[in-house]
């Protein structure tokens, strides 16, 4: 990939090797599109060549530092993705998504008779790991449900 | 030192050890033995049933009368600030936790009991949310197996009907995995025990097998399990067709064991004969009558250090 296909940028952090697809998820999820609200500076690619994915997509995010527990929300979305802090130009930390224990107030729970369907409340999922892959168990109505039937439920509200 | 039960929430059975699920039969049964009209003296338990549900509100009611406290609350949320005025679910239990010693609450959502630990400033019994989970069903269940077996260790346990919806099999399914017990699951293919449950189940290292005959497997059992079709789940041919499955009459039972009892959560329709209630291995209604055991000792075990 050109370096100038998406504009260096000197403090903030990178979110890269995005599968395809995925970035603009992962902007909803960190609330990255209400820039008239935040005044964020987001340069966003999508469907990049990439070496190792064939396509990706990618964020930088001016003036912005993520943290860890930030970083891992992307476990569920974007396992693979790579996120570099950048200071003064340097890559100066690089983190990779753990897998949480939990996750708040991302995602809406999938089962229509959940209580948190009907009460202002956050949702938190537990996640598990099962031989068949991430499953995500709502802490309040105890329902598993794979990670990709709750990935589809961003919380918008 | 305080039971461990002591200012517990009581939401979901899973939450609950092997050595709690003991403390809690151990009690039921002296409670049953030695009734207390003392250990809710001066206590008001508030019993919100924001769904209606006859014999679990009774037999809390009583379980609370009985120990010598007091209930306030409603038997279904129809003429209740919430239903009426809109109020938030939370902003009710925050209200009414300051009015009581403890809150047994029955719910149509799933989850509404969880959300209400953390508004409330006293313990919350879960007396069922929507078809997640019903505790003190399951502690009435096993509290009737360990009076009908004396023990709960190695027991072999049918369950037999509506294993797909049925809410109290689960929670009881998941508790006696704690037990060892070898598990007989016997249902329609439409009703059959979720995949979900049978990883669970597996991950436990739990003997379990599938059945379509459940005549061939009575002289095995120590406890029937039977469950009632729901009917509004169907359409009216399917339901017949399917509710018809299993029917319990006394000629099947001519192989049983002597210690076999047979178990049903209630109400029943079709699926147990009139005529089994008069046999030895008929324990449905002792069943019912443990639930107000079961939930004395729930209750008194939560609201006091010692019991």
């Amino acid at each position: 990939m050109s370096k100038l296909e998406v504009e260096a940028i000197v403090n903030g952090s990178v979110i890269d090797h995005i599968p395809a697809g995925q970035g603009i998820n992962i902007l909803k999820h960190f609330r990255m599109l209400d820039t008239q609200r935040t005044g964020a500076k987001i340069t966003v690619g999508f469907n990049l060549p990439s070496k190792t994915m064939g396509l990706k997509d990618l964020i930088k995010v001016e003036n912005k530092r993520l943290s860890q527990d930030q970083v891992n929300q992307l476990a569920i979305l974007a396992p693979g993705a790579t996120v570099n802090i950048i200071e003064n130009s340097q890559v100066v930390t690089k983190y990779r998504p753990e897998i949480p224990k939990h996750i708040s107030n991302v995602y809406r729970c999938p089962n229509s008779n959940c209580i948190t369907n009907f009460e202002k409340v956050s949702s938190t999922f537990y996640v598990l790991r099962k031989a068949s892959g991430l499953k995500l168990k709502c802490k309040y109505c105890e329902k598993i449900f794979d990670k990709e039937v709750v990935s589809q439920t961003l919380n918008t509200r | 030192m305080a039971n461990p039960l002591y200012h517990r929430n009581i939401i979901s059975i899973s939450e609950l050890s092997r050595s709690e699920l003991e403390l809690v039969l151990q009690t039921a049964k002296k409670l049953k033995e030695e009734p207390n009209h003392t250990l809710l003296a001066n206590r008001v338990v508030a019993s919100l049933f924001f769904e209606a549900s006859t014999r679990t509100r009774l037999s809390f009611e009583t379980a609370i009368q009985r120990l010598g406290g007091s209930v306030i609350g409603f038997s279904d949320a129809s003429n209740t600030s919430m239903a009426k005025k809109g109020e938030t679910l939370a902003d009710s239990i925050r209200i009414i936790s300051g009015f009581a010693d403890a809150i047994v609450m029955r719910h149509p959502r799933d989850g509404a009991a969880r959300l209400a630990t953390e508004y409330s400033s006293v313990p919350v019994i879960n007396a069922g949310d929507g078809s997640n989970q019903h505790p003190s069903q399951t502690l009435l269940d096993l509290f009737t197996i360990f009076e009908t077996q004396k023990s709960l260790d190695n027991l072999k346990i049918a369950f037999v009907g509506d294993l797909k919806y049925g809410r109290t099999v689960h929670s009881l399914a998941q508790a006696l995995t704690l037990f060892n017990a070898e598990m007989f699951f016997v249902a329609p293919d439409a009703l059959a025990m979720p995949d979900y449950m049978l990883e669970d189940l597996y991950n436990h290292n739990v003997r379990y097998s599938l059945h379509k005959n459940l005549e061939n497997i009575i002289p095995e059992l120590d406890i029937l399990y039977m469950t009632r079709v729901q009917k509004e789940r169907f359409e009216e041919s399917e339901y017949h067709s399917i509710a018809s499955q299993y029917v319990l009459y006394p000629e099947m039972f001519q192989r049983a064991r002597s210690n076999l009892k047979i178990l049903h959560p209630l109400p029943r329709v079709d699926e147990i004969e009139l005529e089994m209630d008069s046999t030895p291995y008929a324990y449905y209604f002792q069943q019912a009558e443990n639930g107000v055991y079961a939930r004395e000792a729930l209750l008194s075990l939560v609201l006091n250090e010692e019991v």
